[in-house]
């Protein structure tokens, strides 16, 4: 996509890290509740992840939402494959289902 | 500018014809709210791309005017 200067910076942090997180603020300090509920979500599973913080810039942050045809951040990719938003993210960990995935993408987790 | 829950049930369902809409106001100010659609048109399609089919519905408010719908995705059980 030509017509977003974004996207290559999206696509080579998605393919140089195997999952991350487009967010507000980061890790540490989260700028919004939904991305704070994300990222609470991957610490108990124990999976390092990279935060990225859309607010720093903002082509990224209109970027990411044209790259993944999804309106809202937070943002979750695993191994280059979006996997959803806020919503997703929380009810894929209560049902089991996102342990699964990053486990079966082969990506290492610290179970507490 | 906030958006009216009757509003937001009409878009999903003039997009989604057989959706069964529930959705809350999650805290009575018209701008945060809560969504569960149903529908035989999600059978076999990923959840990133049910809920796509709820923004497409909702035709670019999501993020906009439409600051913060949770939203949650269902087949029904007989579909």
């Amino acid at each position: 996509m030509t017509d977003n200067p974004a996207s290559k910076r999206i696509q080579d942090e998605i393919d140089t890290n195997d999952v991350v997180l487009f967010m507000k603020g980061n890790p540490v300090f989260p700028q919004c509740g939904f991305s704070a509920a994300v990222v609470q979500v991957l610490s108990e599973i124990g999976t390092k992840f990279k935060g990225i913080d859309v607010l720093e810039d903002p082509g990224l942050r209109d970027g990411i939402k044209v790259f993944s045809n999804w309106p809202t951040i937070p943002q979750l990719y695993v191994k280059g494959e979006f996997v959803g938003g806020c919503d997703i993210v929380r009810e894929m960990y209560e049902t089991g289902e996102l342990q699964q995935l990053i486990t079966e993408k082969g990506v290492a987790t610290q179970s507490a | 500018m906030a958006m009216s829950a009757t509003e937001i049930e009409a878009m999903i369902k003039e997009a989604i014809p057989d959706a069964e809409v529930q959705i809350s106001d999650l805290r009575g100010d018209g701008d945060h709210y809560a969504a569960l659609v149903r529908a035989a048109a999600f059978k076999g399609i990923s959840r990133v791309k049910q809920h796509q089919m709820v923004y497409d519905a909702l035709q670019g408010r999501m993020g906009n005017e439409l600051h913060a719908l949770a939203l949650q995705t269902a087949v029904p059980e007989d579909a």
